[in-house]
């Protein structure tokens, strides 16, 4: 394999095959040359790169709890201010200063949108310098695939299951990104696995953001999102040219130490004719009992959620 | 407390606020102000926070200590396995108070007792000069044996009282505790290690058996650490005290800060003729099972008083008092199981009178009694 994709992560974890989180965690690790401690939400990362005695982490790791991985996050980078305040942390040969080392948390959309939720406010308010990355698979997958507050409207899951007379999810995904935007953090946004350019990009500028930094990236689960193994690509790509799961990132403009009150939105990407939503939907074993005339107007109802969340997108990004 | 922590002046502490335990942080907070210490205190929005975050940053490799209390040790619970799990020296203050419903902020010893299997070492303080004692005991003793430590001292009852204290100097803490060098950490950036694996049924245990051994080796550690303080401190120091133990045919044995008022019953009774005695339980995690024994082997009537409840079955102390005594064969002595002081009701010197006096008129039995509660 190659070796500068693995230098932080090695092959021998134990993800599902087509799983896109080795690819989310190998891209922004790799987007910063300065040493990474790695911080995790209990999660499908955690159980596949831990089983005592083996793991493939190359670099410092820590797991705690499920809902508490940016308090611990808080812990070490707090840790590190005061340890280097005190001339502790190891120096580097080249020139004897102290390393700069980089925090980066990675959770899945249940130890973010859910139960990490007040550890991640906690966390985002008090201005630590770390890079939250949630991938999100929209499910609590590595239990089996339970609803979460990431499931999209009329997906089926184990706790939400279709029927006849029953769409599955009725509720509407949270709105992560605007939650942590309220905490005048500088850098947000918002990727896709099947999108690695654009990935790195986004990490190479969290990384070089003062205080806290929030990625969001789609993460195409076959297992619980219901479609062959090979397609994870395939997926995440129809979730971006349906607009179902648009490229951007809101920066702050200058503005106050806090984060500053003028916050740019930027799309990184519109595709040049948005597919209708039932590619994306078609795809999907979790979708796919939308597919009977009296689901029909779900689709629709999607469709339109779709829409007007690219409508919303399109009028925020144009404000100078 | 806050006087001692601020001597050690730790790497990170993080604090939530919840009464009793508050002055301890808010002190603590002032030393920062004035720049007497250059600890990161991060203000975190729980107890769940706080715990995790002095998880990752004992794990980082910064000195860490916090401090809590009822409520907040109970919300705590979760990540009080994974730090002692971790084997992280994270020491923690706790002023002990009743837990909810229904919601009492006065002293008890429930949320303590509810923490008691998770890990920690659990060290009791009767008065001002033990809690501040205890802290820069359990800090080394957190760090010699890995283990986390929780130094207790009674909600409002020490953790608000005004008492004459003989801190050490400022020296003195500074070379019994020592720098912190751990020998595995985060920002060991060199040598990368994990922390918090997933281990399954071919290891998991393993792990729990070793924890197991390093918290009985950590018995061994106190008696070194506190051999060296009672030199530096002349203060002596073991797991237990004896007060008028030695020929003493009746017995109180009990935790905290109404040893005080027992010893003051103890010396009255003594005055009047009467072979009495008081051995106050100290260190509770790990329990001292043989010293207790020796300590009460000579005894007749045994009153165990427990600040806290087992619903349904014998309270905590009772239950330690009774593992270690099971052995003492030929069975000499009578055990009486009382209940005290829950959710802030006063002790009053009387009732030990009244406890002593059950001893002596052989009013011993197997059923609990309850002290303050009207029949």
């Amino acid at each position: 394999m190659n070796e500068e994709l693995t230098k932080n992560l090695a092959p021998g974890h134990g993800t599902c095959a087509g799983c896109g989180i080795p690819v989310i965690v190998r891209t922004i690790l790799g987007a910063t040359d300065d040493p990474v401690v790695v911080i995790n939400a209990t999660g499908c990362l955690e159980v596949t790169t831990t089983v005592y005695p083996y793991t493939p982490w190359k670099v410092p790791y820590i797991h705690n709890a499920f809902e508490n991985a940016a308090a611990t996050a808080s812990g070490v980078e707090a840790a590190y201010k005061v340890l280097l305040k005190r001339g502790k942390i190891p120096r580097q040969a080249r020139d004897d200063s102290p390393r700069r080392i980089k925090f980066v948390v990675f959770a899945g959309d249940g130890g973010t949108y859910d139960i990490g939720l007040q550890s991640l406010s906690g966390a985002l308010e008090r201005g630590h310098e770390f890079v939250f990355v949630c991938y999100d698979n929209q499910a609590y997958s590595n239990t089996g695939g339970q609803r979460s507050s990431a499931t999209p409207f009329g997906a089926s899951t184990q706790t939400t299951p279709s029927d006849r007379k029953d769409f599955g999810n009725e509720l509407f995904r949270k709105d992560i990104i605007e939650i942590v935007k309220a905490h005048h953090i500088k850098y947000i946004a918002q990727a896709n696995a099947a999108y690695p350019e654009d990935l790195k990009a986004k990490a190479e500028k969290a990384f070089a953001t003062k205080g806290p930094s929030f990625l969001l990236v789609f993460q195409p689960c076959n297992n619980e999102m219901k479609f062959p193994t090979s397609q994870y690509v395939a997926v995440g790509k129809l979730a971006t040219e349906s607009n179902f799961w648009p490229l951007y990132e809101i920066s702050a403009q200058g503005g106050s130490a806090t984060g500053g009150e003028k916050m740019k939105y930027t799309i990184n990407y519109a595709p040049k004719e948005r597919k209708p939503i039932e590619e994306f939907l078609k795809t999907q074993g979790r979708f796919k009992h939308l597919f009977t005339p009296e689901n029909k107007k779900i689709i629709e109802e999607i469709q339109g959620q779709v829409d007007e969340g690219w409508k919303r997108l399109q009028k925020v990004a144009s404000i100078k | 407390m806050a006087l001692a922590l601020k001597q050690i002046n730790p790497a990170v502490m993080p604090v939530y606020p919840i009464t009793p335990q508050t002055p301890i942080i808010e002190s603590f907070a002032k030393y920062q102000a004035e720049r007497s210490v250059d600890t990161e205190i991060i203000i975190v929005e729980s107890e769940h926070s706080a715990i995790s975050a002095a998880v990752g940053a004992s794990a980082a490799g910064a000195r860490t200590v916090t401090a809590t209390s009822s409520q907040g040790l109970a919300l705590m619970n979760e990540i009080l396995y994974i730090a002692s799990g971790m084997r992280l020296p994270i020491l923690m203050a706790v002023s002990a108070r009743a837990l909810s419903a229904p919601l009492n902020i006065h002293n008890d010893h429930s949320d303590v007792m509810g923490a008691r299997d998770a890990g920690w070492v659990q060290l009791f303080s009767e008065n001002v000069q033990e809690a501040y004692d205890n802290i820069l005991i359990g800090l080394k003793l957190a760090e010699m044996s890995r283990t986390p430590v929780m130094v207790i001292m009674d909600g409002f009852i020490t953790s608000h009282s005004f008492e004459n204290l003989n801190p050490l100097s400022d020296e003195e803490v500074k070379k019994f505790v020592g720098e912190y060098n751990p020998e595995k950490f985060l920002l060991d950036v060199d040598n990368p290690v994990v922390f918090g694996t997933m281990a399954l049924p071919p290891h998991y245990f393993d792990f729990k058996v070793d924890q197991d051994k390093a918290m009985r080796q950590s018995f061994d550690d106190y008696k070194k650490i506190t051999e060296e303080f009672s030199k530096l401190s002349n203060r002596s120091y073991s797991s237990y005290e004896s007060y008028e133990l030695d020929d003493a045919d009746q017995v109180v044995v009990v935790a905290g800060s109404t040893a005080g008022t027992a010893k003051d019953v103890v010396d009255k009774l003594r005055k009047e003729g009467k072979k009495v005695g008081l051995l106050k339980i100290k260190l509770f995690r790990p329990f001292p099972t043989e010293e207790v024994k020796n300590a009460l082997f000579k005894a007749k009537n045994i009153a165990v008083l427990d600040k806290a409840m087992s619903f349904g079955t014998k309270p905590p102390l009772y239950s330690e008092i009774v593992n270690s005594l099971w052995n003492l064969q030929p069975t000499t002595y009578n055990l009486q199981s009382y209940i005290y002081g829950l959710g802030g009701r006063d002790i009053f010197q009387s009732d030990i009178e009244k406890v002593f006096e059950d001893l002596i008129s052989g009013d011993v039995s197997d059923e609990i009694k309850y002290i303050g509660i009207k029949k």
